[in-house]
């Protein structure tokens, strides 16, 4: 390493070499909001719209925390990470999401979000 | 695209821990193998979590390394190796 350079420690996500259990090889069947969530992604990242790029959402899931990062499904590790840049880059704001959000709770019969 | 390295070339990995986006893990960083494998030229990973547009895309190689060398403690055969896919730019000749 080059001297008077600044070392980055290893991120919380950079998981190789780790002490870890037997790999769970059985087959995970995805629900449908996995599905729906997978596919949000890849209209999001799409060459035709190239609103946000596969690294930058990769690079938020690396920045939302390691509590999160080890308690989140790995689809809500992409949903938090694609709902974050969608607010940074002003590509919809806050209250949109949740006006849309109460709108389909209704349409559902469902309670108000918190 | 040219390619710096040929199959069959032994290389070292930077030994380098810049922060951001970086795909190169980190316990590998250091390490000396041998290219196995052209993958192909992608866009830079690393400037495409910036928001740039990744481009010139950069040549990514198949390196394999002894499991001896990633793990100085491997108690594992001596002959066991794992491949990685690490980016022409995190790369250069094995020294000496």
């Amino acid at each position: 390493m080059a001297d008077g350079e600044e070392k980055t420690p290893r991120g919380y996500h950079d998981l190789g070499g780790h002490p870890a259990g037997p790999v769970d090889r059985s087959e995970h069947v995805l629900e449908p909001w996995e599905k729906r969530v997978d596919v949000l992604c890849g209209i999001l990242v799409d060459r035709k719209r190239r609103l946000m790029t596969i690294d930058e959402r990769r690079d938020a899931i690396e920045k939302l925390g390691e509590d999160a990062y080890n308690s989140l499904k790995y689809y809500e590790l992409w949903m938090a990470a694609a709902l974050k840049l969608v607010l940074e880059k002003g590509i919809l704001t806050r209250d949109e999401i949740d006006g849309r959000v109460d709108e389909i709770r209704a349409r559902l019969g469902l309670e108000a979000g918190p | 695209m040219t390619a710096r390295f040929a199959v069959g070339e032994r290389v070292r990995v930077h030994d380098r821990y810049p922060p951001g986006h970086i795909r190169t893990p980190y316990y590998i960083r250091g390490k000396s193998g041998v290219v196995a494998d052209m993958v192909g030229a992608f866009t830079d990973p690393e400037d495409c979590a910036r928001g740039g547009d990744g481009l010139p895309e950069r040549p990514l190689y198949r390196v394999r390394f002894r499991q001896t060398v990633a793990w100085p403690d491997y108690a594992g055969d001596g002959r066991d190796t794992v491949d990685i896919e690490i980016f022409e730019h995190w790369l250069e000749p094995e020294p000496g």
